[in-house]
């Protein structure tokens, strides 16, 4: 099947150009960064984490996202989702890529990177993170190729592949919750220390995974002739009309706990996304203008889709500018803020501001673009695949 | 077979690229390398010769993993002398000479073990004492 | 020709998978059967944990290092603590970074409202307010960072309960940073070396990439010597050392007599230092 990666218009190459030098441009800077050390990123003894964990955490999220088309077609036996389930499957398989890049961008000592399996330690949230992220991957690339496989000769998928469908469907909640938990279970970080986190990652996993669906299907309709159906797009903006709604209310559950209760160490973190933390006569506030744009996109997404529901019509632009807008809001949410807020202020009540360098960005873009590379070839392929048949 | 031609030439092509270190040396693996002894006169390591070659490097592991994670610091006695469990303490004492001592060796297989990117050597101590 | 080659490709991929994750699997039942065979060792330990758990803290067996601070020596002698701190970092191959992003430091200095956030109010006694308080690694009995490290390369010594680091092992990934709830670790962003100005030829230095701490001297209790900074308050009686665990060593009897503190107990850790103020 993979032949069919090799024929297609001059927009297909085109873009896979860009790409591509997008990626060589990460690389040049990976190799700066190999050579020097994480030093040439703007992370800090205060603020260790920075824009390759968020990234990792957000992606982690676009992977679990696909469960929402999967688990309506295999459980509830929606067939609607048909043509469009293996794009959530492929899209996890980029998105599970992407965040293990990110991890080894992340590293300190790359190279020893094995350790963890050399010396498997069950209580390291990080150990089980890995674990899951890799039986994600291999589920993913497993039920995809096989159905795939099957489609193309027109045959009905062996038995055996519905064992690994149905577990893929746990793992998917597993890889978000695993990661919520690498955050949610540190005792000296107030802003991450709540239960809500993990159920509010699932939230916003599922408006993301299926938005960039969308957003994909926009495209792949402009130059690849693909119709992913009308009620199949009006279901999924139901799903991330929800998903939405509901990450919204867990994150003003937030508020509530941190401005009614009153507790410092529950509103710093709250104060410095959104309004700017004051300490020492200076006030801190460089996420502040991203997270209210958040705020705008999230609310203006959500009307978008409320409008197209309300009034009964659909107009497949408007849902691609929601899902634009929507995906923005998670990705700064929690491809941004989530973790850098973590940081601010520091154990010693100290306030050390995050700054991405340009060699860390070009790192990001780089690994942004292998993602996007991988999910062409993959949709590509699948898209192939369907045309081939339909014929 | 198909593309008989292709195929065959192409895995000469291979096995001529991989094996380009050996005959571009002329089948000569150069001169064997002769690690200079230890500058204070000392005869016997911890080990026999042929061993230590063998085996420091596993040797090294398991002092490592003694004196950091077993606080197992038992001193090693040959002829005599104590010896602690260390690269930078014990072997360096001795073996002062690193450059022709575990450079000789290390240059020759092409291995770079990154040892002492944190064990300081006596040159590196000298060069921060001349700054 | 073609099915048999994707059969030895699907052959070869799975072996590969397997191969790779055997090490962790071999690995981790032999950890049960370490487990197993010292249950009985351990058994009673936790007997001992639960029925005194309802007194809230829980007393491990063992030898557990620790230290007083008693900040009262502190506050007359202004050059104590830049002694103590300077004794450390030069003992232990500390470097000296001038960018406050890269600090790399094992004992510092910093206000009581930084150190004790949960203990401070706005009306501190001036004493107080304008004195520094010397900070380092609690080795805690219940640490977070132990808990977090994905490969043990930090980990809590059995011996004399004090929290190590492998930097052998050490991949960076820093989690650890995020769980110390004291911010007691630093990470090499680069080479440390150029900004080493003299080196303690009786310690390594540490390379890029990996995280580092205070390690209570453990290379100088094996050779019967105090830790460093202890060394430099002598006389002084500002920092007393010993085993928590046993009620007639030297530091058991100063947490006896004096009211001390902890820096943020409430985060469940169980420090080790403790503070007269």
């Amino acid at each position: 099947m993979i032949e069919k990666t090799l024929k297609g218009k001059p927009a297909y190459w085109i873009w896979l150009g860009i790409l591509a030098s997008l990626i060589a441009i990460g690389w040049a800077c990976y190799f700066r960064q190999y050579t020097f050390g994480l030093g040439l990123t703007g992370m800090s003894r205060d603020v260790s984490w920075g824009l390759y964990i968020s990234q990792f955490t957000f992606l982690v999220g676009v992977a679990a996202g696909g469960l929402m088309l999967v688990l309506p077609y295999y459980i509830h036996d929606y067939k609607v989702f048909g043509r469009i389930t293996i794009l959530g499957e492929f899209l996890a398989i980029a998105a599970l890529v992407m965040c293990l890049m990110f991890i080894m961008a992340d590293l300190g000592q790359p190279l020893r990177g094995l350790n963890v399996l050399f010396y498997p330690t069950p209580y390291s949230m990080l150990f089980w993170d890995m674990c899951v992220l890799w039986g994600y991957l291999l589920l993913n690339l497993l039920c995809g190729w096989v159905i795939l496989t099957a489609e193309r000769k027109q045959v009905a998928p062996p038995k055996w592949i519905y064992f690994f469908v149905y577990l893929s469907l746990p793992f998917a909640v597993s890889i978000h919750t695993v990661t919520a938990m690498l955050y949610c279970g540190l005792p000296g970080r107030h802003f991450w220390l709540s239960a809500i986190i993990a159920p509010r990652f699932l939230a916003s996993a599922f408006a993301a995974g299926p938005a960039l669906i969308l957003i994909a299907c926009a495209v792949m309709k402009k130059f690849a002739n693909f119709d992913a159906g009308e009620e199949a797009i009006k279901k999924m903006t139901t799903i991330i009309m929800y998903a939405v709604i509901i990450n919204t209310f867990f994150f003003l559950l937030e508020f509530f706990v941190g401005y009614y209760s009153e507790v410092p160490g529950h509103m710093h973190s709250l104060e410095y996304l959104f309004f700017g933390l004051e300490h020492h006569g200076e006030v801190y506030n460089n996420l502040v203008p991203f997270m209210w744009t958040a705020t705008l996109f999230n609310f203006a997404g959500l009307g978008i889709l409320g409008y197209l529901k309300i009034a009964k019509i659909f107009d497949f632009r408007l849902v691609t500018v929601a899902s634009i807008l929507i995906f923005l809001a998670l990705w700064t949410d929690k491809g941004l803020g989530f973790v850098f807020a973590g940081f601010v202020p520091n154990p010693l009540e100290e306030v050390t501001e995050y700054y991405p360098t340009l060699n860390e960005i070009g790192i990001t873009i780089g690994v942004w673009a292998t993602g996007f590379l991988l999910l062409t070839l993959l949709y590509k392929i699948a898209l192939g695949v369907e045309e081939e048949v339909e014929h | 077979m198909y593309n008989k031609g292709l195929i065959v030439s192409g895995l000469v092509i291979f096995v001529l690229l991989v094996t380009f270190p050996i005959w571009f040396n002329g089948l000569d693996a150069g001169p064997l390398p002769k690690p200079e002894l230890p500058p204070n006169g000392t005869k016997e390591c911890v080990a026999p010769a042929a061993e230590m070659r063998a085996k420091h490097m596993q040797l090294l592991n398991e002092w490592r993993d003694d004196v950091i994670r077993n606080s197992n610091r038992e001193k090693i006695v040959v002829a005599g002398v104590e010896y602690g469990k260390g690269l930078q303490l014990a072997c360096m004492e001795c073996h002062s000479n690193k450059e022709k001592f575990c450079d000789s060796c290390h240059d020759y297989a092409a291995v770079q073990p990154t040892c002492w990117e944190c064990h300081i050597t006596p040159t590196e101590a000298a060069k921060k004492e001349a700054q | 020709m073609d099915k048999k080659r994707r059969k030895f490709l699907k052959m070869a991929g799975a072996t590969v998978l397997a191969g790779i994750s055997a090490p962790t699997i071999v690995k981790l039942s032999s950890n049960h059967a370490v487990a197993a065979s010292g249950g009985d060792h351990a058994a009673p330990a936790a007997a001992h944990g639960e029925a005194d758990a309802h007194h809230g803290e829980e007393q491990s067996s063992g030898v557990q290092l620790g230290m007083v601070i008693d900040m009262r020596k502190f506050y007359d002698d202004e050059l104590l603590l830049d002694k103590a701190i300077a004794a450390c970092h030069k003992v232990h191959n500390v470097p000296d970074i001038p960018e406050r992003k890269s600090e790399i430091k094992w004992i510092w200095k910093t206000g009581y409202h930084n150190a004790f956030p949960d203990h401070s109010h706005n009306l501190r006694s001036q004493t107080i307010e304008n004195s520094p308080f010397p900070v380092l690694c609690n080795h805690c009995e219940n640490p977070s960072c132990v808990k977090a490290c994905p490969t043990k390369a930090t980990f809590k010594h059995e011996k004399n309960g004090i929290v190590s680091m492998d930097y052998h092992r050490c991949i960076g990934c820093r989690f650890c940073m995020a769980a110390c709830p004291y911010g007691a670790r630093s990470f090499n962003w680069q080479d440390p070396r150029p900004f080493i100005k003299e080196y303690n030829l009786q310690f390594p230095t540490r390379g890029r990439g990996v995280v580092e701490k205070c390690n209570f001297c453990s290379e100088r209790l094996a050779l019967g010597l105090e830790p460093a900074c202890v060394e430099a308050c002598k006389g002084s009686g500002a920092i007393v050392f010993g085993d928590l665990n046993d009620p007639h060593s030297e530091v058991r009897e100063v947490l006896n007599k004096e009211f001390t503190i902890q820096r943020k107990p409430a985060a469940g850790t169980r420090p080790s230092v403790f503070y007269i103020v």
